[in-house]
């Protein structure tokens, strides 16, 4: 291969030369033209670009926009972290109403601090009277009120201390006549504590359990800084659980869209028609097996003991018969007698394995309820080994008929090798064309039937023979087109098939996947999960796939020269040079996963997203804050440990 | 005893690598396959064990056609000749002793190497296998941290894993200076004395050609212009072979 490489480069070397040389001979006035040309256009697309976006200087520059944008701004740099215990001070000054005759001089207070002062001092009932008041911190604000000689507060106004600490305003005292001093109370709320300070606070709220009065920190966290606590926790397990899931997916699809492993799996039209004939009859068989399996199970897991020794049982006889059925190492291959017989034990163990999967899914939901009601604060590992139990019976359950399909389109492949190997060179063509048709009918029914469902038609016309006659000549024709060939190249149209759908899937976003499934799954983040690890699936399984794509191709030769099977080589020669690249892909998609999730809420999908929403909608700048900080700080930080991690491992 | 008849490869980008190549091995024989850079002694050699699958013509081996082999027969056929090759092709970052033991997939049982097992006897096996290229206390190294000459001798040890009936070795030495050539060139040569194993080597420098090979052929061009015993290659045999401009060194 080597050797060949050299010849390619030294053929493409003069060309490139005459070229370079043609390019630098070119007249300069061209291409002073040329240049302006490109100036000209650019202009005019950017121009176009301005008039489409609505680029607008005017509206930056109006006065009420920068007020709000201020507003907003102030309240951003604000994030609503810690809530202050406020302590109401207040201030009184006497005065008289009416004025007794030998006029009123009220007692002023010579401490520091804060003071108010009345004038006049005495007024005629109703009349208005000037309130200053002095030594109060800058901008704060307060309330006014009139304390009759009863003990009754009526509130006159209020008030606004300028930067000096100053106020003076003018209030309306009420009508009510009396010989002794009325009294004007100023009356400001006073934050307790600071964060250098924390002090406790007695509330005056006596709590119904303790008769104790409750008392709190000042400051202490906010609710929203709670709420946003436990939301961004959400957000990072979405992501989480998005990543391994979409990961645990990816790998093994990643190899079906890799060019250099696909490019030259061909297998003759027998084999491929026997595949697809008996990968069809094997989905049948499986969902078949899923009712018997799934029947036979339920009659054990009555008592979650029957089902547990049933299920040792059952594990441990299978594991005799595929020791017995499957020995490591063999020489030559044994007498068909006995291979059939194995390939029955093997099926015979896997209809054993599905049961005892049933049994474990129920086994694992039973133990997860019991440890659920005792585990006491650890609830949620009880609840997580239920939810096991029932994603493994799903798992099981939707697996099943795939997996027999597939089992079956393998025996089916090799059934078919083997019989074109058998028949006479003038029989293979009809068989050929036969197998072709049978395949292609059968497969063309087989979608028409899910299209048909998909648009609810029940037309038998259409769901049935006419799919079956296009089919049928899609079969003869293909059987034409491959007569007197060895076999036929699948592998391209599997790799050009998985590129599409994960190209389809990856545009799609999943902002907008989330749509689908929040009215699947309802509100919230499991539907979150569900269309990130989706994404996470195609996104991941192309760029693997490129991985692949780039491997060094010596180890894959050498492996396949020893006899191994493309899966051996795959193990062996291919799953070792991806590992570092995987591990990167995976952090870099787990960061991604992390900044999607954050915003995936705005459409429903759970996480911290769902809280930003409501509180931007709300014009709760300052509760936004908070979220976008907690954003900032785990995405910064995930960016970080992903960046020291990928260091570490590749 | 190895039969290539008329065998030609015509690339998918209408290079000939092959040109109607016939020639014949008897078991048990040392042939080196000499030539220039691009004559086609790669393709060749991987055309016999159709990691390359040729254009047209035959190779027969103790009367089996190899080119009409279906995938399965050919995995058999593949794990009884031992391929050798001039970068190694060691997986870099598997264990030393993983590397060798890749070389008997063809035999253990595919679905136990789904989960990465071997047998017992083939983990014995390899460390006989190490044991005789020299190599035994490197088993658990990564095949990366080995120098040249050493992670060839894991090569040549992969290759014996198989029990081969034929080695197949493209330019083994290349990448080698003298010393570590001979070493391997050595290793080689005792697996065809001792084992009886054929061996199909293709190299660059004559004079291991007549130290080590019972017979040669040369191709120019994927043809082959001679046929015959190392030691006729005289100075015109050598031009003709290499070109008008060739100096011969070593």
């Amino acid at each position: 291969m080597a050797d060949r490489h050299e010849e390619a480069q030294s053929n493409t070397e003069a060309p490139v030369a005459s070229e370079t040389n043609g390019r630098s001979s070119k007249p300069s006035g061209r291409r002073f033209w040329v240049i302006v040309l490109a100036i000209v256009i650019g202009i005019v697309v950017y121009a176009y670009a301005f008039e489409t976006t609505g680029v607008n200087l005017d509206e930056i520059q109006d006065e009420t926009r920068q007020a709000s944008l201020v507003r907003i701004l102030r309240a951003v740099a604000h994030p609503d972290l810690l809530t202050y215990e406020a302590v109401d001070t207040n201030l009184d000054i006497q005065f008289m109403s009416p004025c007794p005759p030998g006029g009123f001089t009220p007692e002023e207070s010579d401490a520091g601090g804060p003071q108010i002062t009345v004038a006049p001092s005495c007024v005629e009932p109703g009349g208005d009277i000037t309130v200053a008041g002095s030594g109060f911190d800058a901008n704060r604000r307060g309330d006014l009120l009139y304390i009759a000689t009863s003990g009754v507060e009526i509130r006159l106004g209020d008030f606004l201390t300028d930067t000096d600490g100053q106020f003076t305003e003018v209030v309306s005292t009420r009508e009510r006549s009396s010989d002794e001093p009325q009294t004007i109370r100023a009356v400001t709320a006073v934050t307790v504590g600071s964060i250098f300070n924390w002090q406790r606070v007695p509330t005056g709220v006596i709590d119904a359990k303790t008769g104790e009065e409750v008392i709190v920190t000042s400051p202490r966290i906010s609710n929203t800084a709670w709420d946003t606590w436990d939301k961004i926790i959400e957000t990072v397990f979405l992501a989480f659980i998005a990543t391994t899931i979409g990961t645990l997916i990816a790998i093994p699809l990643s190899f079906f869209a890799a060019r250099n492993l696909m490019k030259d799996i061909a297998v003759p039209l027998m084999a491929l028609t026997s595949g697809v004939l008996f990968g069809m009859i094997g989905i049948g068989a499986g969902l078949i097996m899923l009712r018997m399996t799934r029947r036979a199970s339920e009659s054990f897991t009555g008592s979650t003991w029957v089902a547990l020794v049933v299920l040792v049982a059952l594990l441990a006889t299978v594991w005799f018969a595929v020791r017995w059925a499957m020995p490591q190492a063999e020489e030559d291959q044994p007498p068909t007698r006995v291979r059939v017989t194995r390939l029955a034990v093997v099926a015979a163990a896997t209809i054993g394995v599905v049961i005892s999967l049933f049994l474990l899914a129920s086994i694992m939901s039973d133990i997860g309820g019991w440890l659920g009601d005792h585990l006491g604060p650890l609830t949620f590992l009880g609840l997580f080994v239920e939810s096991l139990g029932d994603i493994l019976h799903l798992l099981v359950s939707g697996g099943i008929a795939l997996v027999t399909g597939f089992v079956f389109m393998f025996i089916g492949t090799r059934l078919g090798m083997a019989l074109r190997k058998r028949l006479p060179e003038a029989a293979i063509q009809p068989v050929n064309t036969l197998l072709a048709v049978i395949a292609g009918m059968a497969a063309a029914v087989l979608l028409a039937q899910s299209i048909a469902w998909l648009y609810e038609i029940t037309d038998p016309a259409k769901t049935l023979w006419w799919p079956a006659l296009v089919g049928g000549l899609l079969g003869l024709g293909g059987a034409f087109l491959a007569r007197g060939k060895e076999s036929v190249g699948i592998g391209l149209s599997v790799y050009y098939f998985a590129r599409t759908v994960f190209n389809a899937i990856r545009a799609i976003e999943p902002l907008v996947m989330v749509i689908i499934f929040v009215v699947w799954v309802g509100l919230g983040a499991f539907a979150g999960s569900i269309a990130l690890a989706l994404h996470t699936t195609a996104a991941l399984a192309k760029l693997y796939s490129e991985q692949v794509e780039s491997i060094n191709t010596g180890p894959i030769e050498a492996i396949k020269a020893t006899g191994a099977t493309r899966m051996q080589t795959i193990i062996y020669a291919v799953a070792p040079q991806i590992v570092p690249p995987y591990i990167s892909f995976t952090m870099y998609r787990w960061d991604i996963n992390v900044r999607m999730s954050t915003i995936i809420g705005f459409a429903g999908g759970g996480g911290i997203g769902f809280l930003l929403q409501q509180n931007i909608n709300l014009l709760n700048y300052r509760a936004a804050a908070v979220q976008m900080l907690a954003i900032a700080i785990v995405v910064a930080s995930m960016d970080y440990l992903s960046s020291r991690l990928r260091e570490h491992v590749v | 005893m190895l039969k290539v008849e008329h065998l030609t490869k015509i690339y998918d980008d209408g290079t000939l690598a092959l040109d109607d190549v016939s020639f014949e091995v008897p078991d048990g024989q040392f042939l080196a396959i000499i030539g220039l850079s691009g004559s086609g002694k790669s393709t060749l050699l991987r055309c016999i064990n159709r990691l390359i699958e040729p254009t047209d013509g035959r190779i027969l081996w103790n009367d089996v056609d190899v080119t009409a082999a279906g995938q399965e027969d050919m995995r058999k056929i593949r794990r009884k000749i031992g391929m050798v090759f001039q970068h190694f092709n060691l997986v870099h970052r598997s264990k030393v002793i993983t590397n060798v033991m890749s070389g008997r997939l063809g035999y253990v049982n595919p679905a136990m190497s789904v989960v990465n097992r071997f047998p017992k006897s083939v983990v014995e096996k390899a460390h006989q296998q190490l044991a005789r290229v020299g190599l035994e206390e490197k088993a658990y190294s990564r095949a990366d941290e080995l120098s040249g000459g050493q992670q060839q001798r894991v090569g040549v040890a992969r290759a014996l894993m198989q029990d081969p009936v034929i080695i197949l070795a493209d330019e083994p030495v290349a990448s080698l200076d003298p010393v570590l050539a001979h070493g391997i060139m050595q290793h080689l040569e005792s697996i065809n004395r001792e084992d009886g194993v054929m061996v199909l080597c293709s190299l660059h420098f004559l004079d291991l050609v007549h130290r080590y090979a019972d017979k040669a052929i040369a191709l120019k061009d994927g043809k082959v212009v001679f046929e015959g015993p190392p030691r006729d290659i005289d100075d015109d045999r050598f031009k003709e072979i290499y070109g008008k401009e060739a100096e011969r060194i070593g």
